[in-house]
């Protein structure tokens, strides 16, 4: 190879290994500066009121930073949504793989596939102009921005990543313990509810995580439909306020440097603890399958 | 030997897609025999088999007429298929273990068909009749996965058997098993006979002469010749029944 050749291999080899690092480097650079700003926080409060804290006061005075009904609000939308979307997922997910005929699956995987490109913003739109009237009438509420039709938004957006990644675990399940259990007998329902099931457990619970992932982390859909009152929830009927929507609607009134300012980030970590968690879980799980 | 019917089929024709994989078969199988299939590959000995208790019924491309009668019951109409399948039970090429414990795979069957008590007793049965007990009855709870293959291959025979079916279908049982493997599932087959009808699909000939009462040739999906093992090996009345015997083709 001659001199110039090789400069450019050189080249632009570093500068693959320079794109490829830069994905990691961001998010390691964006982890910092949500660990420097968050954790300046606790400079002046402490862990405890904070976490435990019932009262999210930021702009009285003196000011309460309590972020206890802040995380009930996101763990109850969520619980909600979940509730919903994991046996309607899943059922989805087993109809499609297992019972429906071949041309309908193509439609069925599309059209999920569709509401998965559908914007946050328009189903909180949606559910903000038919669903929140329906749930204020039906359970004769002063409002119906609740929990609930936070949950129910939320859940279709959910159904897309818990529907497709289990059924491609249960695709996935050999085709042959499906005859086994046939030759033996089973009916298709016990086939797959003793056999496939069991095999694509793994898969199926990823899904599920991979799901709750989704829920927990969306924001704008939440905070156009669950009425934002940080105040702790007691039912599905009352109107939540979510760590993600605390962010979105606070922090462009916080005053940059305040102690309001730096508890938003301090939310932010919590809430990256989260999903990270949840994630990893899902994460493991999806390991194992391929092993 | 008395030769009561349990299978008899009429003119069964079979396809997939506009591929006709079986043509105008007509044949009778007898109580307590075993009858040994043999054939060249795509010879639709597997499809006929698979046929018989309606596994072929999961194949989108499928498609068959004809009638299919066990003890006189068309398997098409007159048996649930459920029944159908637990009355002719399979035995196929490859062993299939479900992904549970030994003792889960042995109780899939009966507790599929409501049975609830004297399970223990069931399995042992199953597997001291497919000559598997003494190897596996310290570890019932272990995973199926862990056995060898001729251990699971046992397993499914026992599986199969602890469902109580009146007639077996092996599907080419042996042919990823060595040769130990294969005499202990032969001298199984021998000893079942006295309580089941077994039907054999085998590639190996010679399994076939060692072990089936009566043999029957398919070639391109047609029923060559169906007749005494020992007829079929020694005197055939077709011309390419005894090329394929002696080895000239297949």
């Amino acid at each position: 190879m001659n001199k110039i050749g090789k400069v450019k291999e050189f080249f632009i080899e570093k500068l693959i290994v320079i794109c490829g690092s830069l994905s990691i480097i961001f998010v390691i650079l964006i982890f910092i500066f949500l660990a420097r700003e968050g954790l300046t926080f606790f400079k002046y409060e402490s862990i405890k009121d904070f976490i435990f804290g019932r009262n999210w006061y930021p702009l009285s005075n003196p000011a309460r930073f309590g972020v206890l009904p802040l995380i009930l609000g996101s763990v109850m939308v969520t619980l909600g949504a979940m509730a919903i979307s994991i046996p309607l997922g899943v059922a989805c997910a087993f109809y499609i793989a297992e019972i429906v005929n071949p041309k309908m699956k193509d439609i069925l995987k599309t059209g999920i596939e569709l509401l998965a490109a559908i914007p946050s913003v328009v189903i909180g739109f949606v559910g903000m102009v038919t669903l929140v009237p329906m749930v204020k009438k039906i359970f004769h509420l002063p409002t119906g921005l609740t929990a609930l039709s936070g949950s129910i938004m939320l859940a279709f957006m959910a159904m897309p990543t818990i529907v497709s990644i289990a059924e491609d675990a249960i695709t996935a399940v050999p085709k042959r313990y499906k005859e086994a259990a046939l030759a033996l007998g089973a009916t298709h329902w016990q086939a797959i509810y003793k056999v496939i099931l069991v095999a694509a457990a793994p898969g199926i619970f990823a899904a599920i995580m991979l799901g709750i992932g989704r829920v927990i982390g969306e924001t704008m859909a939440v905070m156009m439909i669950t009425g934002n009152a940080a105040v702790i929830p007691h039912t599905l009927l009352e109107p939540v306020r979510t760590l993600t929507a605390t962010i979105a609607a606070e922090m462009g009134e916080a005053i940059r440097g305040s102690n309001h300012y730096y508890a938003l980030y301090a939310v932010g970590i919590i809430l990256f603890i989260i999903t990270f968690v949840i994630n990893f879980i899902a994460d493991i799980f999806l390991h194992r399958i391929k092993k | 030997m008395v030769n009561n019917t349990k299978i008899t089929v009429k003119n069964f024709n079979a396809w997939f897609d506009e591929n006709q994989v079986v043509k105008s078969l007509n044949m009778e199988v007898f109580s307590n025999e075993i009858l040994g299939i043999i054939g060249p590959a795509n010879s639709g000995k597997t499809t006929f088999l698979r046929t018989l208790n309606r596994l072929n019924d999961i194949e989108d491309k499928f498609r068959m007429d004809g009638e299919i009668f066990l003890d006189n019951q068309n398997v098409y109409k007159d048996i649930d298929v459920n029944l159908l399948r637990k009355r002719i039970g399979v035995i196929f090429a490859l062993p299939i273990s479900l992904p549970m414990s030994i003792y889960d795979n042995i109780s899939f069957g009966p507790r599929r068909h409501g049975i609830k008590k004297g399970l223990d007793e069931i399995v042992e049965n199953s597997l001291k009749s497919a000559y598997l007990w003494d190897e596996v009855k310290d570890r019932l709870n272990e995973s199926a996965l862990n056995l060898s293959g001729g251990q699971q291959q046992r397993l499914c025979i026992a599986r199969t058997l602890a469902v109580e079916p009146e007639v077996i279908l092996f599907d080419e049982p042996c042919s990823g098993l060595d040769p130990i493997s294969t005499a202990k599932v032969e001298d199984a087959m021998d000893k079942l006979k006295q309580k089941y009808t077994i039907i054999l699909v085998t590639n190996n000939v010679k399994q076939a002469a060692r072990v089936s009462d009566r043999t029957a040739f398919f070639l391109m999906g047609e029923l060559v010749e169906i007749d005494t093992t020992e007829k079929i090996f020694t005197v055939p009345s077709d011309k390419r029944t005894e090329n394929y015997v002696s080895g000239r083709f297949g």
